[in-house]
């Protein structure tokens, strides 16, 4: 584990110190797919005009034949923004440039109409953005029509209106009262001016072009660079235009710089390798994700492509994994960004240097061309050149002299190859050896990689010994990443060992004795599998060998328990088990004779009350004679007997609040021929009393 | 020999109260056998929850409460109707008794609404 991890660090720090090796392919179908997904019209258009512009760009650099039919609307929209008199100077820009590419039917009218407004604006700009879109707008407007003469009188002042806006470190300001400034208004500046200079009717003072020259020595001065070779222009901006990074930057600067080096005459003395970092930062995107992203990455490469002096040329590789095994064979391509082919020249390799180590050859070979597949193809590898991981150095070298002015290669270009082989694995045998003595018990020989069940047993007094032997293709001594051997016991406890070598011999020894409590005590059999892999093993294997059936000593109370095995994630949603509810037991209840018994009993109290008042010789002598009072005797004595069968009702049925109710009716109703009867008998004893 | 002294006392106490209980108001022995009667009824439902157990508890205790109520009621009652007793001189007998009745009744809502 431990010098695995060494291994990695080892490797990324060779790596970072050399790391200009890498990989640049040139725009493939993979961008032309991906640009038919990204620009896809919603309901037949693309949106504004400016998002139609980008579309159509992109299809016609990428040479996309076959592109969605936004015609007849993206020409009405244009028709419409053209002829209309309140269009924005924006607007006319982005409808001028669609119509560049779709030539939409536009009368003569219109387009004098356009340029005498695109002219007022020019007079009344003030902003670096007006003078773009007017000073574009002019060069489409003569591009696109023959009839219109599009001519600057007073080139020299606008130039220098522009110019007045530029910072010393060759960046430009959007406009006077802003004073950040920025690389990408760096580049929209480059291309006005580049406008200006076709568009002036006379020559422009050379001097003015001169400085031009160089604010942009000084703007690429300011490049920002990664290890691998790209440069870009940084920006981390907001502004009136949007969000800027810098890819917007970078292809904006690109722009401008293809654009004015297009329109002088002399040479500009581009900076070759920030030409080609610039190609290559493109390149390394890969294939965008956001149309804008991929609109200015195409748009870039476009001008990278056709950029006067300074042609960026791409080394890339089919295939950067070779197998030695199968004898795969090197091949290199040089072309441009676009993909297009190179002029004729040749490629050789210079050096290799293998990673992971301070290893170099020198090798000076030459790449065979091979005209039909437009690639260089390395004929036979170095004799040095085995499995691994290599850095291959190469050069490229013109047929003819002259194209050394056109053409930006940059020099030595590093290529990072992985070579992969069949590893033979010689010797393998696995054995139970006798502790003390070290002799054999039981010996087997194992294929590898292969099919194997052995079967083996020992005790805690034995020892298991594996050896092998891994031999690369050239013969030569291999040390995998991985060579793990586990073994795994019937209950799913694992234990996992490394296996060491000592040149091309891996062995390893488990001895039982030591290793007793490691296991957990547990004897019973153990499955045992073998792994040796690595990125440049094309047999890395993962094999079962057989089993072992290990007899150790029982566990003593205070051993460690063997750790609990991970349950089946599976189950977690499968049935539980049964849960058996316990409901309390009910109390126990008399026999039912008894309790009958018993109320017989409680009844007989009441039998022997109504004796005893026969006995005392109670009697009714004093109940009212007369009607009235007798009736309010009867229904004192009904009342209460209405009240204890309420109540009686109330037990068997109501519920208090109906009861309540009731009671609360019988109880006036009560009061009153209550009070009527005791009256009655009170006023009856009285004048008793009194006679 | 002080044995049967002893008796011939108890006999002769025994007699003596009966004779002086025979001359108490009839309403007040009517009175009297009434609370006989509910303290009766409470002993038996005792021994019947001695016998079987208090479950359920609230059910026993209604109906000794009852009882209880009811006789503790009647010895109220008593105590107001005695013509003897100096206190309550100025009562009637049918206030009492109407008191009586009212007071059973509410006691028997409760006892009622208890016994579940």
């Amino acid at each position: 584990m431990a010098r695995n991890l060494g291994f990695l660090v080892v490797a990324l720090l060779v790596l970072a110190s050399s790391c200009d090796s890498a990989i640049f392919s040139p725009v493939s179908e993979s961008h032309r797919s991906a640009a038919l997904e990204l620009f896809s019209p919603i309901d037949g258009s693309f949106g504004s005009l400016e998002e139609t512009y980008e579309a159509l760009k992109t299809f016609e650099v990428l040479g996309i034949k076959k592109k969605p039919d936004i015609r007849t609307s993206a020409c009405a929209s244009v028709v419409d923004t053209l002829q209309s008199t309140s269009s924005a100077l924006k607007d006319l820009f982005h409808a001028l440039r669609v119509n560049g590419i779709l030539k939409c039917d536009l009368s003569n009218e219109a387009f004098t109409g356009i340029e005498s407004r695109l002219k007022d604006s020019l007079n009344a700009a003030n902003s670096l953005l007006d003078f773009y879109y007017s000073i574009g707008g002019l060069m489409l407007v003569k591009d696109q029509t023959s009839v219109v003469h599009v001519h600057l009188g007073d080139a020299d002042k606008i130039f220098r209106s522009i110019k007045a806006l530029s910072q010393s470190d060759g960046r430009w300001r959007l406009s006077s009262n802003n004073p950040e400034s920025s690389n990408d208004a760096a580049g929209i500046a480059l291309e006005t001016l580049a406008g200006v200079i076709s568009l002036a009717s006379s020559e422009i003072d050379h001097s003015l072009i001169a400085t031009l020259k160089n604010d942009i020595a000084k703007l690429f001065d300011g490049i920002e660079r990664y290890d691998d070779g790209t440069c870009y222009f940084d920006e981390k901006l907001v502004d009136a235009r949007g969000h800027h990074g810098p890819l917007s930057a970078s292809a904006s600067v690109v722009r401008g710089v293809t654009a004015f080096a297009a329109v002088t005459s002399e040479s500009l003395n581009l900076p070759g390798e920030k030409i080609l970092g610039l190609a290559k930062f493109f390149l390394g995107i890969g294939v965008p994700g956001g149309a804008k992203d991929l609109y200015y990455q195409i748009l870039a490469l476009a001008c990278l492509e056709n950029i006067r002096g300074s042609v960026p040329l791409i080394l890339s590789l089919p295939a950067t994994v070779l197998s030695v095994t199968k004898k795969d064979q090197l091949k290199v391509r040089l072309s441009t960004v676009l993909g297009s082919s190179a002029p004729p020249l040749s490629v050789k390799l210079m050096q290799i240097f293998v990673s992971g180590s301070k290893d170099a050859s020198i090798i000076d070979q030459k790449l065979k061309f091979d005209p039909d597949n437009s690639v260089h193809v390395l004929e036979k590898l170095p004799p040095n050149v085995n499995v691994g991981n290599y850095i291959f150095s190469f050069e490229v070298v013109f047929d003819d002299p002259e194209h050394k002015k056109n053409y930006v290669t940059g020099g030595r270009t590093k290529v990072p190859i992985h070579f992969t082989g069949i590893i033979k694995i010689d010797s393998a045998e696995i054995a139970v050896l006798d502790s003390d003595l070290g002799s054999i018990e039981s010996q087997k020989k194992l294929e590898l990689p292969g099919e194997n069940a052995v079967a083996l047993s020992a005790n805690h007094l034995q020892k298991l010994r594996l050896s092998f032997q891994l031999i690369t293709p050239a013969g030569q001594a291999f040390k995998p990443h991985q060579a793990f051997l586990k073994l795994r016991h019937e209950s799913g406890v694992e234990h996992i060992f490394v296996v060491g070598n000592s040149g091309k011999k891996f062995e390893i020894v488990l001895d039982f004795l030591g290793l007793v409590e490691k296991f957990y005590y547990l004897s019973g059999r153990y499955e045992i599998q073998l792994t040796v892999g690595d990125s440049v093993m094309e047999n890395s294997f993962l094999q079962p060998l057989g089993h072992i059936e290990l007899d150790l000593p029982d566990a003593p109370e205070k051993a460690a328990r063997p750790p609990p095995q991970p349950v089946d994630p599976y189950t977690r949603y499968g049935p539980k088990a049964e849960i058996t509810h316990i409901f309390r037991a009910p109390e126990k209840r008399p026999p039912r004779e008894l309790s009958l018994a018993f109320l017989g009993l409680v009844l007989l109290p009441f039998f022997g009350f109504l004796a005893g008042l026969v006995l005392l010789r109670a009697n009714l002598k004093n109940w009212p004679k007369s009607t009235v009072p007798a009736t309010f005797a009867s229904l004192f004595h009904l009342g209460i007997a209405a009240v204890l069968l309420l109540y009686a009702f109330f037990w068997f049925k109501l519920d208090l609040f109906t009861t309540l109710k009731v009671l609360s009716i019988l109880g006036v109703f009560l009061m009153f021929v209550g009070h009527k009867t005791l009256s009655h008998l009170a006023s009856t004893s009285a004048k008793l009393k009194s006679a | 020999m002080g044995r049967s002294a002893t008796t011939k006392d108890a006999q002769a106490l025994f007699h003596s109260l009966r004779t002086a209980y025979a001359a108490t108001p009839n309403n007040l022995k009517i009175i009297d056998l009434y609370i006989v009667f509910a303290v009766v009824t409470a002993v038996i439902q005792v021994v019947y929850m001695a016998i079987v157990g208090s479950f359920p508890f609230n059910s026993f205790l209604s109906g000794v409460l009852s009882c209880v109520g009811t006789a503790v009621l009647a010895v109220s009652l008593r105590i107001q109707v005695n013509k003897e007793n100096k206190e309550f001189k100025d009562l009637p007998p049918e206030r009492a008794f109407a008191d009586f009745v009212l007071c059973n009744l509410v006691l028997h809502l409760v006892i009622m609404n208890f016994l579940g």
